[in-house]
């Protein structure tokens, strides 16, 4: 039988074209049954207002070969299974390597940060978008504290940044109050928030807790969008101050920054200022963070996420201390929530839907939870890449789907997995991912 | 009088939508433990694919709508459940064991993922369908206000009912059921006892999104109009009336969904129609604050 | 009216779940200084007791006072979980070992006196600011972990993950880390499972100097028999949740009832009952 002969040959070889064939013609019969509909056939509105069918053969058989071609491949070359092929990709040489150059990174991004209003002075779209990344580094870096390091899991923090925002704006509204007052209360009303929300519900567990939270921006957002007199409803709320080099406004005329410091009127003046004060803002939420993590209470946090039974069994009071990382991760949203205020001029409800929260959560889960540096270029790569792909506004959702679900299985605890011990007694060791990946009880 | 009994009637036709979805919601917790947060988007899925099926026997020239009617229901079952599979097979299998909110945060990702895949694939506007199932039935008729139940009500609950009995006696008197029930026990334990609770597992996810499919024909029928949007709320929604049920309980999934229903409904007829995703959104709250093992789950005790 | 060396006086102590009694009717003594075992076979209770004196179950009925050395007497069913650790000062350790896995093993010993430096970094905000207060508390902090690392033969590790060390040292790194919250009542359950003999035998004479030369009591679940009878001065035997022994070791091993329980469950552990008789 030369066909079982050569079969077996191959298998020696480590190829079996047969089973590889046989995989790959089940995914693509899977394939057929799930796309056939869906893509097979478009609706359209027809002339008359009703719907018509419009069929797309081609799209069908592309795709469906590309299921067949692409299961073929990987039953035949990758057998023991994707999902565990990128925890050994790199070596350990490598990554000792990658470390080294880890180690420098934070200084170097801090650096690049700190040059960027002087090399693209003239270049007002990067620097909008460098403000625009900063801030979700903030907001990664405020999550980062409830989820990364309490292991709370919160779907609703965009609450907070909207709580701060609308805070904000009507406080300068209608009060007039300056940038400076206002940044600190729009904090303290989300923390205010955090615990008023936070206290009934931060005894439910990891799950419960998370559809909670997300049931709670829903809400805030609901009213936000109703209350038409208090918030402006679906209209928001515009003109907004702006902000004023301590008290000294970005204006040409004889009053302004320019005038006062000298200097010819830019418009840029303004841009810049904005962006150093929201890398003041951020890196203040890094320090911060950095520095409860060596205190008993960051720690505590972190023993929170790993067994929060063995916490109470030390006398830990638990919801205390859910509580403290809930209302300060809240206070940095609400930072972060009057800044965006203030540089938009203008807000609304439509800034504060759940993709935000969700995109949020993405950058700190990406990023790695718990690691500073993680979030931080997770930040960047993904408000980065999003505006790189603006064009494909629908495809970038859907690959953002995608990709949250692929590092899930690929990396679950992110990109920088490694925890640094918050003390030590003669080395410092970082701790692998394997020793942080839970046990199953 | 008039008005609450036919509030009543549209509240208990909304309910059944909610219980079918909540359903799903309830087993996959209920074995292991994990809130499918794309369980709403596949429900979404599953009235698009009802609508194209409609579309496709219209084309075809099938027009008989109790034939129509019974095909697409099929349809939508076997491919929502495909979908339902796949789902389950890639986005949730490989993190078994994994760390705790992986699954969930792998199932947000799904969640935006289907959404974006069904706003690409059929675009971003609202799909009508022409009522196929018209007619209704006058119950009360006192000059002022008729209180009617339209022949598609009808057409839901009947369905509605007729899936949960078939669906409790799978869980009851099927193999498949005892090793579902024997799951959500203890899923080590059961697979030590030969259980396969891989395909236990999967077969559950199908089963779910089934009902989930079901749901959509009927919001598809009931409205008339669909989205890609559809599924977030309604999976919220599905999924407050899951726990107001009791999580891990049949019955308590289409008591909450029934009670959902009835709450959304009469809060929009007597309060506020702009709040009524305000009100399912605060009952989810004050449940889970107030009453987290819900009405007919059983209360659990720590494992220390 | 009960003598003055009485730590811990459990009385009358019912834990109902649904129908199911675990633990029924249950009144013991445990005296400070000394070495409290509670013993029976499978299912008799004895986690559940435990976690009704730790507070994780709140009894259905009974009475739990715990007494200080100072005099404070504490009633451990009023108290909610953590204040239990925390004010009256009962630490355990669990069946199933619950450390910090991703923390090291330094961290996890800091985290047990996590009240005490709470206090001492005023609430984070003297810590914060990197106030003298709070350093030096933390180094005394680390000093006494330091000891107890020391103790249990850990030293080496302090700087390593806790969910990397080997089984027996996971176990007395959980030990340590009770013992690091200066407990008046330290609980062990089953703090010998899955140990080697020489492992166990070690761990029977820390055990021993924990409960004489450090001035802590333990209650003690076990199921190795050559280590309770080793070390206890006090054993309790439960079956089916309710007590059926209360005595001295010599008083336990030749009681008919208890060689009986023991007889109705599992052969092998009658030869162990018999054994830790023997020597």
């Amino acid at each position: 039988m030369p066909a079982g002969a050569a079969r077996e040959k191959l298998k020696a070889a480590g190829l079996d074209i047969f089973g590889a064939l046989k995989d790959a013609g089940i995914a693509a019969f899977v394939a057929f049954g799930l796309f056939s509909l869906i893509i097979g056939l478009r609706t359209e509105q027809g002339i008359t207002g009703q719907l018509i069918l419009l069929p797309r053969p081609e799209l069908l058989f592309v795709l469906v070969a590309l299921v067949f071609a692409g299961r073929f491949v990987i039953a035949l070359f990758f057998r023991s299974g994707l999902a565990h092929a990128g925890r050994t990709i790199i070596s350990p040489d490598l990554r000792k390597k990658l470390d080294y150059v880890g180690s420098f990174m934070g200084v170097f991004l801090l650096l690049f940060a700190l040059a960027i209003p002087f090399l693209f002075y003239s270049n007002r779209y990067l620097l909008d978008l460098s403000i625009l990344v900063l801030t979700y580094v903030m907001l990664g870096w405020g999550l980062n504290i409830v989820v990364g390091l309490a292991g709370l899991l919160d779907l609703g923090y965009v609450a907070f940044y909207a709580v701060g925002a609308y805070s904000y704006a009507l406080l300068a509204q209608n009060f007039g109050w300056s940038f400076w007052l206002c940044l600190p209360v729009a904090g303290i009303l989300a923390a205010f928030w955090g615990i008023l929300l936070g206290f009934p519900v931060l005894r439910l567990r990891g799950d419960y807790l998370a559809i909670v939270t997300l049931a709670f921006g829903e809400i805030i957002r609901l009213v936000l969008l109703n209350w038409q007199d208090f918030t402006g409803g679906p209209n928001g709320i515009s003109g907004i101050p702006r902000p004023s080099f301590f008290g000294i406004p970005f204006t040409a005329d004889e009053t302004g920054f320019a005038a006062r410091f000298g200097l010819e009127f830019d418009p840029s003046h303004r841009v810049v200022f904005l962006f150093y004060l929201i890398l003041a803002l951020a890196l203040l939420t890094n320090f911060v963070t950095l520095r409860l993590r060596r205190l008993p209470v960051g720690r505590a946090w972190e023993a929170m996420r790993e067994d929060e039974i063995a916490c109470r069994s030390l006398g830990i009071n638990t919801t205390n201390t859910k509580l403290t990382a809930f209302a300060i991760g809240a206070m940095f949203g609400g930072f972060a929530g009057g800044f965006f205020a203030t540089r938009q001029g203008f807000i609304s409800p439509e800034s504060f839907v759940f993709m935000e929260s969700a995109m949020i959560v993405a950058i700190v889960v990406l990023g790695g939870m718990g690691s500073q540096i993680g979030v931080a270029v997770a930040a960047v790569v993904m408000v980065g890449g999003f505006e790189l792909f603006r064009e494909f506004e629908q495809f970038r959702m859907l690959i953002f789907g995608l990709a949250m679900v692929a590092i899930m299985v690929w990396r679950p605890r992110g990109l920088v997995a490694h925890r640094a011990p918050s003390i030590f007694l003669r080395q410092k060791k970082e701790i692998p991912p394997e020793a942080l990946e839970e046990v199953q009880r | 009088m008039e008005y609450f009994l036919q509030q009543l009637i549209n509240g208990l036709t909304l309910g059944s939508i909610y219980g079918l979805i909540a359903i799903g919601y309830t087993m996959v917790y209920g074995i292991i433990g994990m809130i499918n947060f794309a369980h709403g988007d596949i429900f979404m899925v599953g009235a698009f694919i009802a609508l194209i099926a409609f579309l496709a026997l219209v084309a075809i020239g099938l027009t008989a709508v109790p034939v129509a009617l019974l095909i697409v229901l099929l349809v939508a079952m076997l491919l929502t459940a495909l979908y339902g599979w796949t789902v389950e097979r890639f986005a949730y299998r490989p993190l078994r064991g994994s760390f705790r909110l992986a699954p969930l945060i792998s199932a947000i990702g799904m969640s935006i993922a289907l959404q974006n895949y069904i706003q690409i694939a059929q675009g971003a506007r609202v799909k009508p369908l022409q009522p196929l199932v018209t007619g209704n039935y006058p119950l009360i008729d006192s000059g002022a206000f008729h209180v009617q139940i339209s022949n598609i009500q009808i057409i839901i609950i009947v369905v509605t009912v007729a899936l949960m009995l078939g669906f409790s006696w799978v869980v009851s008197s099927t193999r498949l059921g005892r090793d579902m029930r024997a799951c959500a026990q203890d899923l080590k334990m059961a697979a030590l006892v030969g259980v396969d609770t891989d395909r236990t597992i999967s077969l559950t996810f199908v089963i779910g999104a089934a009902l989930a499919s079901v749901a959509g024909v009927m919001f598809l029928l009931y409205y008339g109009v669909i989205d890609f949007f559809i599924g977030f709320v309604a999976g919220v929604k599905a999924f407050t009336a899951a726990v107001l049920g009791g999580i891990g309980s049949l019955p308590g999934a289409m008591l909450g969904g029934l009670l959902i229903g009835l709450i959304e409904v009469f809060w929009s007829a007597y309060f506020s129609v702009q709040y009524k995703d305000v009100a399912a959104f605060s009952v989810l709250v004050l449940v889970l604050i107030f009453m987290p093992t819900g009405i007919l789950g059983r209360p659990e005790v720590e494992k220390v | 009216m009960t003598a003055p060396d009485i730590l811990l006086d459990v009385h009358h102590l019912t834990m109902r779940f649904g129908g199911l009694v675990a633990v029924d009717d249950l009144s013991f003594q445990a005296r400070r200084g000394q070495i409290t075992a509670i013993i029976g076979p499978n299912g008799a209770g004895k986690t559940t007791v435990f976690n009704c004196i730790t507070g994780f179950y709140r009894p259905t009925e009974g009475m739990i006072r715990l007494v200080h050395p100072d005099g404070a007497e504490f009633l451990l069913e009023r108290l909610f979980d953590f204040r239990i650790a925390e004010k009256a000062r009962v630490n355990r350790t669990f069946q199933n070992i619950r450390l910090f896995p991703g923390m090291t093993v330094l961290e996890n010993l800091l985290i047990a006196q996590h009240n005490a430096l709470m206090r001492a970094s005023g609430y984070t905000l003297f810590g914060l600011f990197g106030l003298p207060v709070y350093t030096n508390a933390e180094r005394a902090a680390v000093d006494k972990a330091r000891h107890w690392l020391d103790r249990m033969g850990l030293l080496d590790r302090a700087d390593d993950a806790a969910g990397g060390l080997p089984y027996g040292a996971q176990r007395r790194l959980e030990i340590a880390r009770a013992l690091c919250a200066d407990p008046v009542l330290l609980c062990l359950d089953e703090p010998a499972a899955g140990l080697n003999p020489r492992e166990s035998n070690e761990l029977s004479g820390l055990l021993q100097e924990i409960a004489s030369d450090d001035g802590v009591s333990i209650l003690l679940i076990e199921h190795h028999m050559h280590v309770v009878m080793e070390i206890s001065h006090h054993i309790v035997v439960l079956d089916y949740g309710q007590k059926i022994a209360d005595g001295t070791p010599d008083a336990i091993r030749n009681d008919p009832r208890v060689i009986a329980a023991y007889l109705g469950v599992e052969e092998e552990e009658v030869d162990t009952v018999i054994e830790g008789a023997a020597p």
